[in-house]
Parts: structure tokens; sequence; C-alpha cells
């Protein structure tokens, strides 16, 4: 995808093995089975962090970048 | 050395896709490649026998290979070569396992097929050796093969100058030199500007060179994709749910979020559970049409793509991304969300 020229932000929780293959920007979540989301939160702050983490994304797709790059 | 050669249908010339279905059968003598690859061995090794099996009907029944190595053994199989299977990938998986079970037996088993082979990691103990991508190529791979047959034969390893290809076992072996002796060598070489020099040789992955960034996510149409096994409520396309071989895609028109009951998660390498409680855990559409909403993207993209990333091949994903990037280039998308589970 970033090969072919489309910004993609990466969201995964795995962020050493998303770094070691290379995969330009990275946005750490926080669980396996659940990227966009937390079950531990309440239904209002689960939302918010996965607004959050929607607009890191987005702010990752319009930064300029070089190597590998976590956004946190 | 008895050899006996592992061929798939077609190239035994039992037939095409028509006869994939063929299940396992032993010929005494070489047959189709095995002839010029018994020409190249010369009069120190000889082809025994080739064993057979449709494509359709290894893949579909991991018991052909046990099969065939009781044949093959009945046969005097000293050395069990399977392919060269080139990118062919049900032929390089009914390689790979051929030999990897062979191996397993006490058999010993070398496979031939190009790297990007999905079948490549099923291989298990069993060296491969790299062929070229298409049978157009299958001269220089026989050569290639036929050397590694002849040094394996010695009792000698198969390494990278071998053209061998895939994850290389780990072996106990007595060394002349301790670990901290060995370790300062090793140091002293990297400072010496060797940059490959290792005990433990890992994985290689690509270089990837960033895309350029979007001027302005707000003027931007974003697509939403996920490995995470992402489909409408069961399956129509019935996305595999480990080793995915394809992707989906679905519209998005008239969906506000992702919800449950609707979208669920069929990835077999986690428990779905909160995937299916929540499906925008896995696709963030909810929040993905608020931003639109907003104005903080200026698009979201008709419909997502996804597939199941679980011990799916390097090859095939590679595969997926290129696919992807085509669509999206060709539908005038300039960012993309990617979710990872």
């Amino acid at each position: 995808m970033e090969r072919a020229g489309i910004p993609t932000a990466l969201l995964c929780n795995l962020v050493s093995i998303a770094v070691r293959v290379g995969a330009p920007r990275i946005v750490p979540t926080r669980g396996i089975p659940y990227p966009t989301g937390d079950p531990e939160l309440g239904p209002d702050q689960e939302r918010a962090w996965r607004r959050q983490l929607v607009e890191r994304a987005l702010v990752a797709v319009a930064t300029s970048v070089t190597e590998p790059t976590v956004f946190d | 050395m008895k050899i006996v050669h592992y061929i798939n249908q077609f190239f035994a010339g039992v037939g095409g896709e028509d006869a994939a279905g063929t299940g396992p059968a032993i010929h005494d003598g070489p047959l189709g490649p095995g002839r010029r690859l018994a020409a190249v061995l010369g009069d120190e090794h000889e082809i025994v026998a080739t064993a057979v099996c449709g494509d359709d009907y290894a893949s579909g029944h991991a018991d052909f290979a046990a099969e065939l190595i009781d044949q093959a053994r009945a046969h005097g199989a000293e050395l069990l070569v399977a392919g060269p299977a080139f990118t062919s990938g049900r032929y390089g998986l009914a390689c790979a396992r051929i030999a990897a079970t062979a191996t397993a037996a006490g058999l010993p088993a070398l496979a031939a097929m190009h790297p990007d082979n999905p079948g490549l990691a099923e291989a298990g103990g069993a060296p491969v050796v790299e062929s070229a991508e298409t049978a157009r190529g299958m001269r220089p791979s026989l050569d290639r093969l036929a050397a590694a047959v002849a040094k394996l034969a010695a009792g000698e390893e198969l390494s990278a100058e071998d053209g061998r290809v895939g994850a290389v076992p780990r072996t106990n072996r007595m060394a002349t030199r301790n670990a901290a002796e060995r370790a300062v060598d090793l140091v002293l070489a990297r400072l010496a500007g060797d940059r490959e020099a290792t005990e433990i040789p890992l994985p290689a992955f690509d270089q990837v060179t960033p895309a350029a960034p979007v001027e302005d996510a707000s003027k931007a149409l974003v697509a939403l994709l996920t490995e995470g096994g992402f489909v409408p409520v069961g399956n129509p396309d019935r996305l595999e749910s480990a080793r995915a071989t394809k992707w989906i895609r679905h519209s998005l028109d008239g969906f506000d979020s992702a919800d449950a009951g609707v979208f669920e998660s069929v990835h077999g390498g986690f428990s779905t559970q909160w995937a299916n409680a929540e499906p925008n855990r896995i696709l963030p559409l909810d929040i993905a049409r608020e931003l639109a909403r907003e104005g903080a993207i200026g698009g979201l993209h008709t419909e997502y793509f996804a597939t199941t990333g679980n011990g799916t091949t390097v090859a095939d994903a590679r595969r997926f991304g290129v696919e992807w990037a085509a669509e999206l280039r060709q539908a005038g998308i300039q960012a993309a969300i990617l979710t990872a589970t």
C-alpha cells in the first residue's frame, strides 16, 4: 500500500513486529482481539478511545515519515 | 543412491485441473521432469520410482504423504525429492508436506519451489531449494535441484549458496570454539562492516519506502481495511479463518456503524467474542462516519476490504496489498486505515 503511494496507518498491538517488517505508519492499540476498542472501558469511554485512535491514524497519514514511525 | 521423485498430476501427464482430484499412486522409474533430473544426476543416483498425486487431493488429504512414503520405502527409497513446484500453491504445499513428512519419518528429503510459493513454510525440517517462477525455467531449476541432491546424498548440508530457501531448522552441533569466542568474532566482523554474519538467521522482510503523506486529511478520501477476518454475519464469501488465500470487499453504503448482528469476525487466531459484541472494535466505522460528518476527513470509501491475517503467507499478504493498492488508486482513495489483530 505504502509502496504504491497510499499512506496507510496500521493500527496494531504488536508494534515491535510492525516496526520490524517495516510498516511506515504505526498506531499502537491495546489488544489483539480489538484493535479499535477496549472492552475494559465503559461504552462512552471506549468510543472516545476509538476516536482518539482514528484521529491518530489521520495524523499519521498526514505526516511525512522516512522509516517505521510509531504515533502514540 | 535410490531416489523416489514426487510430482503432481500435471507433470506426470495424468491431466490438468480436471485430474487434480486424482489420488496418490506410484510408478516405476522417472516420469516427466524426473527423466531430465535422472539424466543430470548421472549414474551415481537412480530415480527408482515416481510418486504422483493430484494437487486437489494432496491439499485436501494430508495423509497422501504418509501413504506415498510407505510406497517409496517399498521401492527402496533412500532419498525423496519433490518438485520443482515453481509458484504453484497447491503443488508447492504438496511438495513441502511430503518432504516434511519424509524427513520426520527418517527418510531424507528435498523439495524445490520458488521462494514465494506459499507452501514453502510447510516444509518443516526438510530443506527446500529455489526453483524458477514457472515451468519455463524447468532446466535451470532441475540443474540446481540435481546439484543439491548430490550434495545431500554426500551427507553435506545445504546452504544459501546451493539455493536453499525458507526457514533453516536450528540443530545442535559441537563447536570447536566456545560461545564467547564466537560472539567476539561476530562483533569484530560487524565492526569490520559485515552486516550479514550470524549464527541465528532471522526471517528477511522487505524494505518499504513510505508513501508521501496526504496534504490535508480533511480533504482526503479514506478507506477502511482490516486483516481481522471482518465479514457480514454469516460470512457469505466464505473468507477463511486461517491461512487466508483471498480477501473480500463489502459496501458500507447505508451503514453508519459496524453493528453487532450485522458484522462479525471469523478470525481463527483469537477469541472473537469482543469483536462480535461490538464490531466497531475491528473496523472503526462509527468513528470514521462521525469524522466524515464533521469534515475531519474528506470522505469515506464506499466499501471496506478485509482478509484474515492468521498464518497467511507473506506471498499471499503481499499479493493482497498489491491488489488493494491498485483498487484504491483506481477509486481515487488517498489514504487508508488498516486495523491489525
